[in-house]
């Protein structure tokens, strides 16, 4: 029974996926008719059928499938984090991650000379491209590498620090104690780097709020690797988090071997949230959000809820996508923002229900 | 499956020959951390007869749960533990795990997982990692949870039972591993008299079988149905005897400061509470 419910889940969010892809190539600044109608008659203009034929392969395309990936990763991120942690409060930025990523890239905006501002301005333009000052979503290969690779770099030794700082991963309260000092201590740190180079400001603030606007093809491939590569280690390590929901004690009891698996989730952890934000920077409750809606439809085993969180997180994250392209076309929001009033909103939902029954938001929450 | 077989002949062939299923020399444990670290067993030995239901008793803060976690190999302890006559240290995980099977008092629990799921945890420890359960794993689920009457809801998610349904899954998923020794902390958790009394047969049933079975009570009159009896009080042993004894029935009421005197009725030890200072 739940095995069937949570196929059909999986395929309804797979179905809905589909549809935002559709949807999500079509929204944008250029608008719908600009785009449809040179791609119907090519023949009547050739100019006009090549920019549009761009727009939706090299822009929206990669950009929309890039979304799903990122939300699909903070999904996988959120279900591995919340069953780690036996919290359903965790997200995938509690290792710290969120905040080395952030150090690592207002490090590297320093080293470059500091931000343009691009991505504030480049976003109120709908998202032209014809900008290569160094910013966070900046279309200059070696910029971009070099601030993806910080974003990366700094949210992976975030999380080690944070395994040095617990001194192993044997005890969950104090890794997840860890966690909120280094994430206090780098957060305090990247306030202090920008302090001092305050034209960083901006091209921070616009990492901090989270875009789609530049991932292209080569980011969403990264992250479509990356996501393969988790989702089966994490299907696989679903049994593990399956027992430690039993208790460590009784996880232990049962043969597990937890010292080496839970590293193994750990570096699940922050491979998946380290790529997502290197590529899209700090989107926030999507991997708080997508586990707890899959659990509100259906129970079942952390390796099959990782699987669907992961869909869920894409769906999220590719229709909040599509929603702040359109909102306020031709311009557009930063996509962290909507999902952060959104995900604050779901939450808010989430405690009213519980006060309205307390049995259905136990299940939930 | 011939391993399986093999293995439970060499588990069989040992009781029958050395009768000690877990055995216990000089532990010693603590519990906290720095200044609040505090010595919780002090110098522990102990001999579990195989194929008997020995019962751990004593009051509050004896270091009962604490001496359980160490003979099943949870916490760090100094001394020597033996489980069917190898140094429990030794054994890998997965072959301790299938010998042994815990039952903790206060276990969290996967609110969000299946009764079914919940038991067939217990399997864990004879799947090969990537392999899907077996037809004996569900034939040894299902006979658990019929064992504890909650094969009627092992579609439900572990967070829709009460506590003594809940009771009741976790208690199957403990005889779920089909261990020889069955280590249980306060099973009785929330179980009404007629669960207390099922699960009073399915312990029976288990000895019938030859397993072994070590239980922390707090329900003396329960403990009282026990092969044996251990007594603890302040982190030691004060005495391992019969439950038929009288110097059992001494060492008990001892330790409760008097305050219990064990009566026979109808053919049965009972534990009657005695007000302070009162007499028998």
């Amino acid at each position: 029974m739940n095995l069937r419910r949570a196929s059909f889940l999986a395929w309804a969010l797979l179905g809905i996926s589909l549809a935002l892809v559709l949807l999500g190539v079509c929204v944008g600044s250029t608008g719908f008719e600009n785009l449809v109608s040179p791609l119907l008659k090519p023949l009547q203009d050739a100019d006009a059928t090549a920019m549009a034929r761009q727009i939706v392969w090299e822009i929206r395309l990669p950009r929309t499938l890039g979304a799903w990936a990122a939300g699909a990763l903070l999904g996988l991120a959120g279900a591995v984090a919340q069953g780690l942690f036996r919290n359903p409060l965790a997200d995938p930025y509690l290792l710290g991650s969120a905040s080395g990523a952030s150090l690592g890239v207002a490090l590297a905006l320093v080293a470059m000379g500091g931000g343009g501002g691009m991505l504030g301005g480049s976003m109120m333009n709908g998202g032209g491209m014809n900008n290569v000052a160094v910013s966070v979503f900046s279309s200059n290969v070696l910029v971009r590498l070099g601030l993806t690779g910080a974003a990366f770099a700094g949210a992976v030794l975030a999380v080690l620090l944070t395994l040095a700082l617990s001194r192993g991963v044997q005890h969950t309260l104090r890794l997840l104690l860890a966690g909120v000092v280094v994430g206090v201590v780098l957060g305090a740190m990247t306030h202090m780097v920008l302090l001092f180079s305050p034209d960083s400001l901006q091209a921070m603030q616009a990492f901090m709020l989270g875009s789609t606007s530049f991932v292209g093809w080569t980011s969403f491939l990264l992250m479509a690797g990356v996501w393969g590569v988790c989702v089966i280690a994490g299907g696989l390590l679903g049994r593990v988090l399956d027992g430690l929901s039993l208790g460590e004690s009784t996880a232990h009891s049962l043969g597990l071997p937890l010292a080496p698996l839970r590293i193994t989730l750990v570096a699940v952890l922050a491979l998946a949230t380290g790529t997502a934000v290197a590529q899209t920077g700090l989107i926030a409750f999507v991997g708080l959000a997508a586990p707890h809606l899959v659990r509100s439809v259906i129970q079942c085993t952390h390796g099959r809820l990782i699987w669907v969180s992961s869909l869920m997180g894409g769906a999220l994250l590719m229709g909040a996508d599509t929603l702040a392209r359109w909102l306020i076309a031709p311009q557009e929001l930063p996509v962290g923002v909507l999902t952060a009033v959104l995900g604050g909103g779901y939450l808010l939902w989430l405690m009213h229900r519980g006060q309205a029954n307390p049995s259905t938001a136990g299940g939930a929450a | 499956m011939t391993h399986q077989i093999a293995h439970q002949a060499t588990v069989a062939s040992f009781s029958a020959m050395h009768l000690i299923a877990v055995c216990a020399r000089s532990i010693r444990a603590s519990l906290g951390n720095g200044a609040a670290k505090t010595e919780v067993l002090r110098g522990i030995d102990l001999r579990l007869p195989a194929g008997r239901w020995t019962s751990i008793v004593g009051p509050n803060g004896a270091g009962k749960s604490t001496l359980l976690k160490v003979l099943a190999g949870l916490l760090p302890h100094t001394g020597t533990v033996d489980l069917l006559g190898q140094p429990l240290h030794s054994l890998p995980n997965r072959t301790r795990a299938r010998q042994l099977a815990w039952l903790g008092q206060n276990e969290s629990s996967g609110d969000d997982l299946t009764v079914l799921d919940v038991a067939m945890l217990g399997r864990l420890p004879h799947q090969p990692w990537l392999a899907a359960p077996s037809a004996a794993d569900h034939a040894a689920v299902e006979q658990a949870l019929k064992a504890t009457q909650a094969w009627d809801w092992r579609c439900r998610a572990l967070g829709q039972l009460s506590g003594g349904e809940r009771q009741r899954v976790l208690l199957a998923r403990a005889l779920a591993v089909q261990a020889q020794v069955l280590l249980m902390d306060e099973p009785l958790a929330n179980l009404d008299p007629p669960h207390q009394a099922d699960w009073l047969e399915v312990v029976q049933a288990l000895v019938a079988e030859g397993k072994t079975v070590v239980s922390v009570l707090h329900e003396i009159s329960m403990a009282l149905h026990a092969d044996e009896l251990v007594v603890m009080t302040q982190g030691r042993v004060t005495h391992q005897g019969l439950c038929a004894d009288v110097a059992t029935h001494r060492a008990l009421e001892a330790v409760f400061d008097n305050r219990i005197a064990i009566h026979a009725l109808q053919g049965q030890w009972v534990a009657m509470p005695c007000a302070k200072g009162g007499s028998r």
